[in-house]
Order: C-alpha cells, then structure tokens, then sequence
C-alpha cells in the first residue's frame, strides 16, 4: 500500500504540469489598467493617459506592455483568474473569440462610448468591430497597410534606381520585374548576383527579398500582398465568412511562386530567419540579409531608428507594394481597436478612457508621434506630416493603398485561436519544403470544418 | 481488579494511531487539496467541453474519441517518447561516468559544486543561452562549425536536429542532478567490498562491473523513475527554443496540452490528454518499478 501511495504521489505530480500566473498588481480605486503589445506605442499613450488624468481628476490610467507573443496568453490568464485589464488593445483576429467567450462588454452598452461614430474614422475601420451580434465591441485606434522597405544602399551597389520600384509588377508565372529586380539585389559570397551565370543559390550574402516567416496570420507581412493582387480573397465574405478559399488555384499558385523564391536562393531560408524565433525584416535589413522586405506600417519608427554597424542611422526607403496580375497593387488594411472587459468594476471609467483614446484629441497626439496611423483621418494627415518633417520618410506607399482604395479586409472569422494553431504548422512546412502547396487544400478542409463544429 | 490495570496496559502496546494522523495532516491535507482534488477534476472535465471562461458541458467519450482520431496528439506521444529515449540514455550514461568519477577520483566539494552547476540555472535561463549559442545565423557555435570549414547546423530549426538539440540541452541542465543522486547511492557500497576486490588483482572497470553496477541498481532504479516523469514533462525549453517546431517536429505532449488549454480554449480535449499521459506514466513507472525490483538490495 504504502508503495502504491508513494507512486500515486509520483504521478499526481507529474500530471500537475502547468502552474500559476503571475498576477497583474491591480492599481486603487480611480487607476484604469490599459494593456498594449507594441513597445514602440507606449510613449505615445502614455502622453494620452497623463491627458486623461489632466482631464478626469481621481482618474488616473496604468499601462502595461506586454510582447505579442505573451500578450494573448496573459489576457486569457488574466480573464480566468479574473486580473485581466479594464481595456486593452484588440486585434481583429482575436476579438471574434472573446466576444463569443462573453469576456468583452458592448460599447454601446456604456454611457461614453455609446454614440460613437462610424463616420469619424477611415472609412471601413469602425464597422469591423461590430460583432454579428451588431454589438460594437472595440472603438477604432489606428490602422495599417503594408508596404516594402529597402535599404537604399544596396540598391545603389546593384544599380537599381529606387524609383522604378513603384512600378514593379509580378505574376505567378515567371515573377515578373519584381522577380527580376529580386534577383538582381541578391548576392551570394563570391559577389555573384542572383540573375548572373555561376550564382550559388545555397551559400547567400545577401538576399533580394527578406523573409517574415510562413505567415500563419494570414500573411500580413508575407504573402498577402501578392495573393490580394492575385485578386484572392480568404473567405467567402468579410468580416464573418462561412467558408474558406485556400484550395483556390490564385492562392495555391502565388504561394508556390512566392515559396519558389526560396528555393531560388532570393529569400532567406525558415532555417536562417531563425525558425519559430525570427529575426524580423526590420533586423535582416539591418544586418545586410536582406536588400528589401514586406513590413507593416507599424514598424515606422522601428525602421526608422534601425543603425549600422558602425552605429549611424541606416537610411531607409519605402515603395509600395508590388503590382500583380488583376493590374493592381494591394496591400491588407488592418485595424486596432479597444476593448473593455467585463471583469472591469469600473466600466463606466473605462468607457471614458476608452472614448478619450478614440477622441481627436489622443489620436492628434499619437499622430504627431508618428508611430502609427490613428484611425481618424485628421491624425493619419500628422503622421504623415511628421514622417515627412522628421524622419524624412515619404510615408505615401502606405496611404497611397487606402486612398486608391487597394486594399482589403484583414480576414474577421470566429475561431481565431484554432485556425492560427491549425495555421501555422501548415504554412511552416510549405515555407521549408516539407510538404506541397496543395497540402493546403486539406488545411482548408480542417478549416472549414470548424465553421460545422459547434463551440 | 485493581491488580488487573497495570498488567492490562502493559499487554497493549500504545495506539499511536491519533498523534500519526495528526502529524500526517497538513501533508494530507495539501496532498488531497493540490494534487488529488485537481486530478479528480482534470478526469472529469476530460468528459466535457470546456472552455475555461463558460460552464463545462458533459460530452462523454468525444474528447477520447477525437484523440484517438488526431494525427497531431499521437505525432506529440511519439515526439516525447523519442525525446525521453534520448534525453535519458544520454543522462544516464553520463551521470553515472561523473558520479562514479567524483567517488573514485576525487573528494573535493567544490568538483562536486561545480558539476551541479547547471542544475541551479533555471530551464528557461539554460533554453534562452542555448537558443542564441546554436543561432543558425548568429550563435557561436555556429560561427565556429563555419569557421572550420563546414556547413552551418540549424540545431533548433530541422526537424531532424531539434529533438536531440533540446534533449542534450537538458542533459547539459540535469546530469549534475543525476549525477549527485547516484553518487549518493555510490557513498552506500561498502569501502571494504573495493578493498577485497582490489586483493583480489581487480582493476577499476571490473570493479565498477561487477560491484559498483550491481549495488547501485536500487539507487539508479529510483533515478531513472524519477528522470523518466521529468522528461516526459519537458515543456519550457519546447516553449522557448522551437514553440513545437519547425512545423510539428517538437511539439510533444505537454506542449501541445498547454496550447489546447490556454491557446484555443478547449480545457476538455486537454485534459484528456493530460489523462493519457497520467495513464502512459503510471504504466511506464509499474514496468520500471517490476523490471528493476527497486525495492530490493543486493547488498544484504
């Protein structure tokens, strides 16, 4: 007996793996716990929370960041052990699954936030964070579109005037001037470009077209742009599909080409950007990887305080995103939003911040910061105004998408949570070449499945 | 009768039973409220749907059923099995060559403090270094594979390297350990059987086979349970180093529960694997515990 106690003990520890999170400090009465992802933002909110407490005597806003990776995960922590923040910053992949888990309240249940309006915003922004219950579940922060970075450095050592990038076009087939262009900004370590006769595709100094890995997300910064302007679209509508499209040749055969680019020897490997743990484009820009990239908007301020290695500013450039076989260039628009908890004691506070942070007044503040795009569009025109008087950043590739009405919707599903996991091992195996891009075609399946199985 | 009492008391040896209990309570206590409570629990709600923030709803066998089905939970077993297989061969072998080299070699404490080293660096500390030393790009180790002449390892992004990577950077963290747990075992053998063996014309190797191996088989049976349960819960160096990848190569159980739970909400299809794995370690624990007859000496 006494053995099969001390064994039962064994195993009773060994099935307890997980334990504990820590838990957030939560501030007095009249202090707003605000949780971000982005480092780069919290300055610049930190400006609107002293406004707001400048405004709302008694009422002060604690910010917390957290990294992308763990953010999701603390919130769903912070939600079942009940230390989840009054607001935070939502992503549209996300907020479809917490408003399902009943952890996210109607704005428009609350006073403050109760009559915003859809019509202050870019236009688009506001209505995708409407649930398909009509409830508005987040008010709208800023945006983003996708453009191409360079580095303008190696562009000169390969005679590329930077100019002819807006003008570049590509297609499934042979890839077109950007292909071409690609492969001409790729080096390998004997000095041979990509394009020239003897190029050694396995051993490259630099590549043409750096990588953000297999792009579970829907691709934002990696594929996306080129299944947009293949004229594909996710799902069969948008927000709130029913049934998804990645067994669509379009998608199917720009993957193949856009994945091709590796095997070529223009885009860094999954091994090389660092698997599972990648160095973003902004670093293989940075070290010289990479000639050029696919980024968001959002690493503006990233890419423009990027240094060499002997510690000066690295200058950058922007083109927009290449054009592709619908005669368009496209780009995703994306949009962030925040959100107020149900676990907030205080939500009429919350909604006040919540209002102040979707008010002009916030939104001029993080514009004139320049860090993003803030959804109104009066703070969109100072982000651009900075960009272009501080940094010296023509910005334009990025506005240029939404005002040529180039863009399209970032895919707003339910079940966010399972088709990411489903996802990203999927995407991955096709970025290494362990499996065809018509093994997608079973992943869409999975994927639409989920749509028969009742949560 | 009143002769009768002493002698009564004296027959009777004294009932000890209350103050046991008493003295047994508070780790009964903790070990019915943290261990058993939350087992008990975990196996029901592997029969329900549950996702953590609604009420559980009771759905039967499903959540069995569905692992049966899932290609990726029976990837995962075989994942973690292969992990384990490596993991302790490896640190077996070599905690018994430390141990044994610290009880014939030397006696000097700090050689000992040194070998546990590893063991105070917490696993997160050791994955995070060992993420950076075998950086395809930027890691030292792979700067001098490449400076021989050789070509590059992507230790922690090949499916074919990731699971020996992660199972020797755990042998690296716990050998120390195992090795202290048999060097204690060792500090049991009697000096005087070496003495006699040495009379005998023995040289170290017969003797560590003939009489150090034989005599530690209760020591290294304990070990090897305890090591086993360990590496069949190896996740922090997983969440640190690969997140399960490249595509499924690392993903083994404990990972892929976590990320059942806490990344898609789905609490009862991962606590029914957390049961099969309960299952598959008190299986694995029974066979080794027959197979070694750890509670047998061969001293006596």
């Amino acid at each position: 007996m006494k053995r099969l106690a001390i064994l039962l003990t064994i195993f009773l520890v060994a099935g307890c793996g997980w334990s504990g999170s820590d838990a957030t400090g939560r501030g007095g009465k009249g202090t707003i716990e605000y949780w971000l992802w982005d480092s780069a933002q919290e300055p610049g909110y930190q400006k609107c929370a002293d406004a707001f407490a400048a405004q709302n005597p008694g009422l002060t806003i604690h910010i917390s960041q957290y990294g992308w990776d763990v953010y999701w995960q603390k919130l769903t922590a912070g939600f079942i052990a009940g230390t989840a923040p009054d607001v935070f910053t939502d992503h549209l992949a996300k907020f479809a699954q917490f408003a399902d888990l009943k952890v996210l309240r109607p704005l428009d249940s609350l006073g403050p936030t109760s009559d915003l309006n859809d019509g202050d915003y870019q236009a688009g922004l506001a209505q995708l964070w409407k649930g398909q219950d009509g409830n508005r579940y987040g008010s709208p922060k800023d945006w983003d579109t996708i453009a191409l970075f360079y580095n303008p450095a190696s562009l000169s050592a390969a005679g590329v005037d930077p100019s002819t990038l807006s003008d570049l076009t590509w297609n499934p087939i042979d890839g077109g001037t950007f292909e071409k262009t690609v492969a001409h900004l790729t080096v390998d370590v004997n000095g041979v470009r990509g394009d020239q006769p003897g190029f050694d595709k396995t051993h490259v100094k630099r590549y043409g077209f750096g990588s953000d890995g297999g792009g579970g997300g829907w691709g934002q910064t990696q594929w996306s742009a080129f299944t947009g302007s293949a004229g594909w679209q996710a799902t069969d509508r948008n927000p709130w599909g029913t049934h998804f499209n990645l067994d669509q040749p379009a998608f199917q055969q720009t993957l193949s080409w856009y994945f091709g680019l590796v095997r070529k020897g223009y885009m860094p490997t999954f091994q090389e950007i660092g698997g599972n743990n990648p160095i973003g484009p902004d670093k293989q820009i940075q070290s010289g990887m990479a000639a050029m990239a696919l980024s968001g908007s959002w690493m503006l301020s990233t890419f423009s305080n990027l240094t060499d290695a002997a510690g000066k500013k690295l200058n950058i450039g922007i083109a927009p995103t290449p054009i592709g076989p619908t005669g368009k260039r496209a780009s995703m628009f994306n949009g962030l939003a925040d959100s107020i908890t149900t676990l907030s004691k205080q939500p009429e506070n919350a909604a006040n911040w919540v209002r102040f942070l979707s008010g002009a007044d916030c939104q001029n503040i993080i514009g004139r910061s320049g860090v993003v795009f803030p959804a109104r569009p009066e703070g969109t025109q100072l982000a651009i105004d900075f960009n272009r008087d501080s940094r010296r950043l023509d910005v334009t590739p990025f506005t240029d998408q939404v005002t040529q009405k180039t863009t399209f919707l970032f895919p707003v599903t339910t079940n966010a949570a399972d088709i990411t996991a489903l996802m990203i091992p999927r995407m991955d195996a096709v970025y290494l070449g362990d499996a065809p891009v018509s093994s997608l075609t079973t992943l869409n399946d999975q994927l639409n499945r989920l749509f028969e199985v009742a949560r | 009768m009143a002769v009768d009492i002493p002698t009564r008391r004296r027959a009777k040896p004294k009932d000890d039973t209350r103050l046991a209990l008493l003295f047994i309570a508070p780790a009964l206590l903790g070990f019915l409220v943290f261990m058993i409570w939350p087992a008990l629990r975990g196996i029901y709600l592997s029969f329900t749907k549950f996702n953590l923030l609604t009420p559980p709803s009771f759905t039967g066998f499903d959540n069995y059923v569905r692992m049966v089905q899932d290609p990726v939970f029976w990837n995962a077993l075989k994942v973690t099995v292969y992990y384990v297989a490596v993991n302790i061969a490896v640190q077996t072998v070599v905690a018994l060559v430390i141990a044994v080299l610290m009880q014939r070699l030397t006696r000097r404490t700090w050689l000992r403090g040194i070998v546990l080293t590893p063991y105070l660096v917490s696993n997160v500390v050791a994955a995070l270094v060992f993420l950076w030393i075998l950086d395809y790009q930027l890691g030292i180790a792979n700067k001098l594979i490449a400076a021989t002449g050789l070509d590059r390892i992507a230790f922690l992004t090949d499916s074919t390297w990731v699971i020996p990577t992660i199972a020797l950077i755990n042998v690296w963290r716990h050998v120390g350990y195992t090795a202290l747990l048999i060097f204690a075992g060792l500090q049991t053998i009697p000096e005087t059987l070496y003495e006699a063996a040495r009379v005998d014309g023995a040289g170290e190797i017969t003797m560590f086979r003939r009489i150090t191996v034989p005599l530690l088989r209760p020591i290294m049976a304990l070990v090897l349970i305890i090591t086993v349960v360990g590496s069949f819960q190896v996740f922090d160096t997983v969440a640190i180093t690969t997140r399960g990848g490249p595509v499924d190569s690392s993903r083994v159980l404990q990972y892929y529960i976590y990320d059942m739970a806490f990344g898609r909400f789905q609490f009862g299809y991962a606590s029914a694997m957390s049961v099969a794995l309960l299952i598959v370690l008190v299986v694995i624990t029974f066979v080794q515990y027959r197979l070694t007859r750890a509670s047998s000496s061969d001293l006596a």
